[in-house]
């Protein structure tokens, strides 16, 4: 190449959508026929807008997940170009991926910030990241003429395989951790250690741990979960690179198979374990409780908060060459629940509600002490609930030849104390001879963006 | 326009995308037509206008191709587009000044220009250009100067270093390694330009092996050097006595003056009077070598044996350093973005070389890369994406393209 005469070219196919049906809607107006909630105005303040809006826009979560859902629903429950087809709203009341009907794949990702990251920094890869994720999201190039559409002389912007799939529901989840507050030697590297969530602590010790430092903790997370794996990795990958010199990668994990159902409208899923799992989980459409157990409500601190979440993630790894070798009776005893239908072992159906009381021929209860069910159930825990949304992994095998298989427990939660007082219950579970948790992290869950902001604003207001 | 600037700006490139789309109209019928084939290239027009010339490529052949835009002398290239698989329609835009030039195309893209016609371009020269051209012979002028003082300083370290080794002195030839490689890990990417002289200069083990060729250079006296004992793996897994034995001292003195002879013709070769770089190698060139520590360096991988890694990758790190200071002056006369990102360049290799600095220096030597922990490689892995990142970006805005 002559270094007098440089050369441009544009292919003539334009890199502008990721999804070829979309583009004829023009960018304006993301394919998505989800309600949009109104774009923020000039001078009115996130909790102003919410205050007119406030019930209009959690319709419009809400909706967006039944309508979605009823898609669903409606093809027979699995079809998968309908779920494919679905585009959540990356702007509102609260973040997306949470009450979202659960998706099929998970890509999670936990970074550190760098060293030399300042406060504007952390803002400025926050903004971008934003940015980022609401065109992700709507099944956009993570910018325009991303993937081919740029000059032949640089990498492109976009990594490009995504090109030609649609937005999947992708929706992608931004998290803030303890580190983020206060380094290792306890530095208030942003300015915002006393805005730190007084709850937001790192977990206590639980029987069973055995953690690995380099897949446990994180300053920031991004859960992306979509109904196409490709998509949800396109996600991180992208993210991931825009942080290059800001944030990197700590540990990321793939989900393979969802293990809850965070919508009555979704069919229950299966753990490795085998069994249903999730049964009793929070559903979005239970309103009364999603405000009372998963949202961090205006009355709570910090205010920063309000409208967001906490989350939990713990990498669980089961042992499932023993536990392929446990007797059926053995196994639903353990769990608590028959393996077919789910239904408690205290009789009737999947969504029955488990009677500890209830005794058998012999006297004992139906429902084992030590049974899963009854450790885990709410009665047990001071009526404490959370929405989990855990994804099955498989990454390959161990030393032995085992399966590295297992559990990536996800859980949202007001209060991370609901998380603890459930765990320490856990403690005489009897499943936990076939599992080790191997990594565990917490995060403060901002609330929702609203267009214009970036994700977690009002803490640094 | 950068990716962060894209991405910040989403409501402002929604807009630009517009425009874009109705220069793409104003394009398609000015466009000059090429129809490629297996045999033929033909160019609709065999004259246009000064400024920017786009050619509306169509490969109607069977295997992928090339189009070429050659000086008069019909060996210089001033504009190529490669890649145009079959059946592939794309446009592709050069700036020509007003002259004589040649089109052609190259069937799988090797071999003799096909369809070799002239082609004339009329009007007058773009005045606006003239400021960088002007950096433009400076920056080549300055790195070319450059990449001989190098290859004049590595000759003589070769040479003691080749005779230490030859004479068996392996104590002090080990001492003298990693010094030696270093001009030659500054200007790795220019020696790479000659085909076969770097992998006859710097194959490792692995890569010899997988290429068939005979093993030779600085890693094969490495292995000699830092002998491995039984049990000892090589990169790639394998056996390290696996088609190695220790060499004879007639193998020792063969290779010694292999090297010497390889490391000569190098010097040769980039010290003749009709040498040069182009722009863009020069910006590639830095790229390159920020590559070659995030590929080769970061993994442990490059010496494997004399755990010498972190000194290639100063030297990687410097190169990339004077490359991009070559080009930084046409970069910054860019506008912003080209301001902004040779300063973010500017300050990523400040932090690289700050956290290099943690292990040693190339003056003093640096500690073993083996004694670094996976936490240790993660902070220089970061740093060396932190540098990349932007750095990657460099060709484009060097060529305003």
């Amino acid at each position: 190449m002559s270094d007098d005469s440089p050369v441009e070219e544009r292919s003539t196919k334009e890199g502008a959508s990721r999804e070829p049906a979309a583009r004829d809607e023009g960018f304006e107006t993301p394919p998505s026929s989800a309600p949009q909630p109104a774009a923020s105005e000039g001078g009115v303040s996130r909790r102003q807008l919410f205050g007119f809006l406030g019930a209009g826009a959690a319709g419009a979560v809400v909706g967006a997940a039944a309508g979605a859902g009823v898609a669903v629903a409606a093809t027979g429950g699995t079809d998968a170009s309908s779920a494919a087809a679905s585009v959540y709203p990356f702007f509102g009341e609260h973040q997306a991926g949470i009450v979202t009907p659960a998706q099929d794949r998970l890509h999670f990702a936990a970074f550190d910030v760098a060293e030399t990251l300042d406060r504007d920094g952390l803002i400025e890869l926050l903004t971008e990241w934003t940015d980022a994720a609401a065109r992700l999201s709507q099944g956009l190039e993570v910018a325009e003429g991303g993937a081919v559409g740029g000059s032949d002389y640089a990498p492109p912007a976009d990594t490009g395989e995504a090109l030609g799939l649609p937005a999947s529901g992708l929706t992608i989840t931004f998290g803030f951790g303890p580190g983020l507050f206060a380094d290792a030697a306890g530095a208030d590297r942003f300015g915002i250690a006393t805005r730190r969530p007084a709850l937001l602590e790192p977990l206590p010790r639980f029987q069973g741990d055995a953690l690995v430092p380099e897949i446990s903790g994180g300053d920031l997370c991004i859960q992306a979960c979509a109904d196409d794996p490709q998509v949800a990795v396109h996600a991180i990958r992208n993210l991931s690179r825009i942080a290059f010199g800001r944030a990197s990668l700590r540990w990321s994990q793939l989900g393979f198979g969802r293990t809850s159902s965070t919508s009555t409208t979704q069919a229950t899923p299966r753990n490795l374990f085998g069994f249903k799992d999730g049964t009793a989980n929070v559903k979005a459409e239970e309103t009364a409780t999603v405000d009372e157990q998963i949202w961090v409500a205006a009355s709570d601190e910090p205010a920063w908060l309000e409208g967001g979440s906490y989350l939990v993630a713990r990498r669980i790894r089961m042992i499932i060459e023993n536990w392929d070798r446990v007797q059926l009776g053995e196994q639903e005893m353990l769990v608590g629940r028959s393996k077919g239908e789910g239904a408690p072992l205290s009789g009737g159906t999947e969504f029955t509600e488990p009677d500890f009381e209830k005794t058998g021929a012999t006297d004992a209860p139906l429902i084992d002490a030590n049974a899963h069910v009854r450790l885990a159930h709410p009665s047990t825990n001071g009526g404490a609930r959370m929405l989990r949304r855990g994804y099955n992994f498989v990454d390959g095998n161990d030393s032995l030849g085992r399966l590295d298989a297992g559990l990536f427990f996800l859980s949202f939660q007001r209060s991370p104390q609901q998380f603890i007082d459930v765990q320490r219950s856990l403690a005489s579970d009897g499943l936990n001879e076939y599992l080790k948790h191997v990594g565990s992290a917490i995060f403060a869950v901002p609330g929702g963006v609203a267009e214009g902001e970036f994700v977690g604003q009002a803490l640094f207001a | 326009m950068t990716r962060r600037v894209l991405a910040a700006s989403a409501a402002v490139t929604v807009f630009a995308l517009a425009l874009t789309g109705c220069v793409a109209k104003a394009d398609l019928a000015s466009a000059i037509a090429v129809d490629i084939t297996d045999d033929g290239c033909s160019v609709a027009a065999a004259t246009a206008p000064a400024g920017a010339v786009t050619f509306a490529l169509a490969n109607n052949g069977t295997d992928v191709n090339e189009f070429e835009i050659l000086a008069d002398d019909q060996l210089r290239i001033v504009g190529e587009k490669e890649n145009v698989t079959p059946g592939q329609e794309i446009d592709f835009t050069a700036q020509l000044e007003p002259g004589t030039y040649y089109t052609a195309c190259k069937f799988q893209q090797v071999g003799a220009p096909i369809g070799l016609a002239e082609f004339t371009v009329t009007g007058e020269a773009s005045a606006v250009s003239a400021g960088d051209k002007e950096l433009s012979e400076q920056a080549v002028t300055e790195y070319l100067a450059y990449v001989r003082s190098q290859a004049a300083e590595l000759l003589p370290l070769v040479e003691a270093f080749a005779a230490a080794y030859a004479a068996g002195d392996d104590e002090t030839a080990r001492s003298l390694f990693a010094a030696t490689r270093v001009p030659y890990e500054r200007i790795e990417p220019t020696a790479e330009a000659f085909g076969d002289l770097d992998p006859k200069i710097d194959f490792r083990e692995v890569d010899a092996v997988a290429d068939g060729l005979e093993w030779t250079g600085f890693h094969r006296i490495e292995k000699d050097l830092w002998a491995p004992v039984a049990g000892d793996l090589n990169s790639d897994g394998q056996d390290a006595f696996l088609d190695w034995a220790p060499s004879t001292a007639e193998e020792r003195q063969a290779y010694a003056d292999g090297l010497v002879a390889d490391v000569t013709e190098l010097h040769d070769l980039v010290t003749a009077d009709d040498f040069t770089v182009s722009l863009d190698a020069i910006s590639n060139g830095a790229i390159a070598l920020l590559d070659e520590v995030a590929s080769g360096k970061i993994t442990g991988e490059e010496d494997w044996w004399s755990g010498t890694d972190l000194s290639d990758f100063a030297a990687n790190v410097q190169g990339a350093g004077v490359a991009f200071g070559a080009v930084r002056a046409l970069a910054e006369s860019k506008g912003d973005e080209g301001t902004a990102l040779a300063t973010e360049i500017d300050e990523q290799f400040t932090a690289l070389e700050a956290a290099l600095a943690k292990y040693g220096s190339l003056e003093s030597g640096f500690v073993d890369y083996a004694t670094l922990t996976d936490a240790d490689k993660k902070t220089l892995s970061d740093e060396v994406n932190a540098l990349a990142e932007p750095l990657s970006q460099l060709t484009a805005t060097v060529l305003g393209v």
